[in-house]
């Protein structure tokens, strides 16, 4: 008799683009994987705080900042690897949509970090999400960086 | 499709019988049984006793071809929802009156699913078979005298000598945790069994070594509410039922509306039952304390909580405890079921929900669920209820707060990981002002202390800056320090150091890319001050002081700066530091450099076990040196501790699990390749040899454990000696100077002390001889023996 299924740690519907190989061996390495991505970071949340948070769901094997490709400052995405994958299905279940640095967190699979991958994929270097974003976020340089554009490069004020 | 839409409703159990009929696939039957029975009891637009009488109806006309399904799903029903256990034993009461032979049948499926789990070790399984056969002879399946046989039968396993404690304990524990349910049929039809099962029962509880309740209580003292241990608690429960002549009013019982068809129904007598013997691999239930932090008086208006011997609370408490079982996975979906939770117009429920909670991140040796896990499940309740719960936590928060100096060291760690958590989830708002108290009270009193941790654990979770705007100005002697490296090498006064040109010259090489070779060239002409000791444990402190806190300070920016530092020129530390002398001056130069960083030591700390530059021993030894006195009582310390010792633990269950893996693979391809000798050629022969491990491979993995298990032996007796030694000179020396021994710094070494026995009692466990031998014997101070002793009556 079935029970209750864990929907928490399902893979969700988001697949990275640039992943090389097929959909297939994509969604193997995903349901193999240890790593998870983490999302809606504010720019000024430290290795430090993610370290924190996530090691209370298991030993943390490493934690690769996203960084802006040409300013090499985190742009508001992390990669936390467990040595186990039990531990990274944990976040999912309990630190996915709670706050870090006052920020509600995303959670999701990732097939594995691959050196590049660590770099914003959006025109302007960070991520492609804060490109076409319109509302104001302080925590992630005010604007999204087309409306900025469009103000006259106008940034959000400066954090702490 | 029509089919489609039937299925999925709940009610029109006639609808389903008819259309049934027109369905030929056997699957799909079985699957709308299993659906139907499942779901029997949940809302419905149908009274519960017509949706019983339909199940009923339809499932007899299925015995013929479903039998052992329907069995099946329906012991199934009685393990995994114990919550339901009336409703079922009314189905089957129905089915057993309509078909006396499947009674029959029903009852040795569950008599076995029973003796399965007894043998299986399933302890929760074994209790919730054994209530639903109580609950049976309520429903006239079962006669009383053969359930109170097996009870009898039951005892007698308690009275067992030379077995474990703890076995005797569930036995009595099982039996009484069905008489909620079957007390009153017992009483009006047998009342001097039960009165004689009752006897026996309080005699045996009178006889009961307790020395593990002091161990696992989470608060020393029984103020406001006693701390009772579980098996008294239950007994004052039942005895406080008994009085009220076994009335009991939480329990729902269907049967009671079917009563006039169910006494028709024939009973049958339960085999007999003897409890499978005790086998020495068998682990047992752990005794526990029952948490209380609420009483009637501190709900508002609104329903009672009911008193702690009522029998209402056990039966509350079990259900709560069995949601959050069931759905601790999906914490939206726990969260959901507690504030739905069945009977919660009668009971306070988010007081009731909170204790349970809570209970649980207390409970001790280790709470059962990630303590994440609880403090995520308590955030979906206030999203959920925003209107009372964050109310009713705040409210807990402050009893929590108010009793803390009486809290037993591992909780008071949970609490305030727990609290500062929960705080980050909500700004950090809190009202400061209300535990204004405690600035009057040394620094060292759990109040204080409390706060303290709380704000570097907030500082962790967030920034400096932040955490000092969210304290109020009194409370900023507990803003924490920033945590900064101190690089003594380059501050004033650093011209008179012997090691500050190497230093600096260190720094510009490491800068320039160098090797790890080079850096060994930059620290060559450093002198040795201990030049006078032995040629083996010679290590040059100088050279260990420059490098370490040179390198570390470059490192500095990052986790992973320090980290790739440390990898980069991981020979280095290999060449300076092979002793275990040496390591914890390495240790040391990491402290010199980083003493107001607490996080970054532990995290250095673990990457240098990791790497293998420092042993375990080494990171213990270091941390009961003098040199470390003024942070004994940090949390961060002990953080540190049992991080080393997890790592040792972990070490040694790994190399554990591989043995038996090759071991059991080992056997299989022997018993195998014996059988098959005479069978195909060379084929299958080949592949079976290349997965199979050879017996030297295994003898090679049974030597690695040997010295792995050895570290760990080793390790717990650093630890316990220098604890044994620290606490001893402390009473001494307040026995000598007259003084009062039991000071702050001694409350919370002694708690550490049981902390390490406790959060890693199944390790420990296997040197508890060892241990009695060399270190706790019967000349050591009785405190300190103690909690030994405490210990070890834990699994008893």
């Amino acid at each position: 008799m079935s029970t209750f299924s864990s929907t928490s740690v399902e893979l969700s519907s988001y697949r990275d683009q640039h992943f090389k190989g097929t959909r297939t061996e994509q969604d193997k390495l995903l349901r193999l994987s240890t790593t998870l991505y983490v999302g809606n970071l504010s720019f000024y949340t430290t290795e430090e705080q993610i370290y924190e948070l996530f090691s209370r769901c298991g030993d943390i094997r490493r934690v690769i900042m996203g960084l802006d490709k040409y300013k090499k400052t985190p742009c508001g995405f992390c990669f936390v690897e467990y040595y186990n994958r039990s531990d990274a299905e944990n976040c999912l279940r309990y630190i996915n949509g709670t706050r870090l640095d006052d920020r509600i967190v995303r959670t999701d699979w990732d097939a594995g970090f691959i050196e590049g991958r660590q770099y914003g994929r959006g025109k302007t270097g960070g991520q492609v999400r804060d490109e076409y974003r319109t509302d104001f976020d302080s925590g992630r340089g005010g604007y999204g960086k087309i409306v900025q554009q469009k103000l006259g490069g106008s940034d959000g004020p400066f954090g702490r | 499709m029509s089919r489609r839409r039937v299925h999925e409703e709940d009610d029109g159990y006639d609808r389903a019988y008819r259309k049934r009929r027109r369905v030929s696939e056997n699957q799909e039957i079985e699957d709308r049984l299993e659906s139907l029975i499942l779901r029997v009891g949940e809302k419905s637009t149908s009274s519960l006793e017509s949706n019983l009488e339909g199940l009923a109806s339809v499932l007899e006309a299925d015995l013929g071809t479903f039998r052992m399904k329907i069995l099946r799903i329906l012991t199934d029903c009685a393990i995994k929802m114990p919550e339901k256990c009336t409703i079922y034993t009314t189905l089957v009461g129905l089915l057993n009156a309509k078909n006396f032979n499947f009674g029959g049948e029903f009852v040795d499926y569950m008599v076995r699913t029973f003796k399965d789990s007894l043998k299986a070790c399933k302890w929760d399984a074994a209790r919730y078979a054994l209530r639903f056969l109580a609950d049976l002879v309520n429903c006239h399946v079962l006669s009383a005298v053969s359930l109170l046989q097996l009870l009898d039968n039951m005892i007698d396993a308690a009275n067992e000598d030379s077995v474990p404690q703890v076995r005797k304990d569930w036995y009595v524990f099982a039996i009484l945790s069905t008489l909620p349910w079957v007390g009153r049929e017992l009483y009006e039809k047998k009342e001097s069994a039960l009165e004689h099962l009752l006897v026996s029962i309080e005699i045996f509880l009178n006889k009961r070594a307790k020395k593990h309740h002091n161990a696992l209580r989470v608060w020393s003292i029984d103020i406001p509410h006693p701390q009772e241990e579980y098996l008294d608690c239950l007994w004052s429960q039942i005895r406080k039922l008994k009085q009220d002549n076994w009335a009991e009013k939480h329990i729902p019982r269907p049967y009671l509306a079917f009563d006039s068809i169910l006494c028709e129904a024939l009973q049958h007598a339960l085999p007999s039952i003897v409890p499978p013997p005790h086998h020495a691999s068998y682990q047992y239930p752990m005794p526990w304390v029952v948490f209380r932090m609420f009483d009637y008086t501190d709900c508002p208006e609104g329903p009672i909580m009911p008193g702690a011997h009522s029998i209402e609370r056990f039966l509350i408490e079990e259900h709560l405890h069995s949601i959050i079982d069931m759905y601790h996975l999906e914490r939206k979906d726990c969260a959901a079921h507690l504030l739905n939770f069945p009977y919660k117009l009668k009971i306070p429920l988010e007081y009731c929900i909170v204790e349970v909670i809570f209970a649980e991140l207390f409970h001790m040796p280790s709470p059962r669920f990630l303590e994440i896990a609880y403090g995520s499940i308590l955030i979906e309740l206030c999203k959920l209820q925003p209107s009372t719960m964050p109310q009713v936590l705040a409210q807990a928060t402050e009893i929590l707060f108010m009793r803390i100096d009486t809290m037993n060291v591992s909780c008071f760690d949970r609490f305030v990981l727990w609290f500062a958590y929960h705080l980050s989830n909500f700004q950090f708002r809190w009202s400061w002002e209300d535990w204004g108290s405690c600035l009057t009270l040394d620094n060292e009193h759990p109040k204080p202390k409390f706060i303290r941790e709380v704000m570097m654990k907030c500082m962790r979770l967030s920034y400096y800056q932040r955490i000092t705007e969210i304290l109020p100005e009194p409370f900023s002697r507990f803003v924490p320090v920033k945590g900064e490296p101190n690089y003594k090498y380059a501050k004033d006064g650093a011209a008179s150091l012997p090691g500050t040109s190497a230093a600096h010259q260190l720094v510009v090489s490491i800068r320039q890319k160098c090797t790890p070779e080079e850096v060994l060239g930059v620290l060559k002409d450093l002198p040795n001050l201990r030049s006078e000791e032995e040629p083996e444990r010679r290590f040059n402190p100088l050279k260990i002081d420059v490098f370490v806190q040179t390198l570390l300070h470059l490192g500095s920016k990052s986790f992973s700066h320090s980290f790739a530092a440390i990898s980069k020129f991981h020979y280095v530390f290999k060449i300076l530091a092979e002793s275990e002398e040496a390591q914890i001056c390495v240790l040391r130069n990491m402290f010199e450099l980083w003493t107001t960083h607490q996080q970054m030591m532990i995290v250095l700390v673990d990457k240098m076990l990791k790497t293998q530059i420092v042993e375990c021993s080494a990171v213990a030894n270091w941390i009961f040196s003098k040199e470390m006195v003024q942070e004994f009582t940090k949390m961060y310390l002990w953080e540190m501790l049992h991080l080393t010792i997890k790592k040792m633990n972990k070490h040694v269950i790994k190399l554990s699990g591989e043995l038996n893996d090759a071991r059991e693979k080992l056997a299989r391809a022997e018993s195998s390749s014996s059988e098959s000798e005479d069978e195909e050629g060379t084929g299958k022969k080949k592949s079976e040899n290349a997965e199979k491990p050879t017996e030297e491979m295994v003898e090679r993995m049974e030597e690695r454990l040997e010295v792995a298990q050895a570290d760990q032996k080793n390790l717990f007796l650093i630890i316990f000696q220098r604890f044994i030694m620290i606490l001893s000179e402390h009473l001494v020396r307040c026995d000598t100077d007259g003084r009062d021994y039991n000071t702050h710094w001694y409350r919370w070494t002694i708690g550490r002390l049981q902390q390490v026995f406790l959060e890693h009692h199944e390790q420990v466990r296997k040197y508890s001889s060892t241990l009695e031998t060399l270190l706790f014997t019967q000349d050591i101070d009785v405190h300190i023996l103690e909690v030994f002793q405490q210990f070890v009556s834990m699994q008893s």
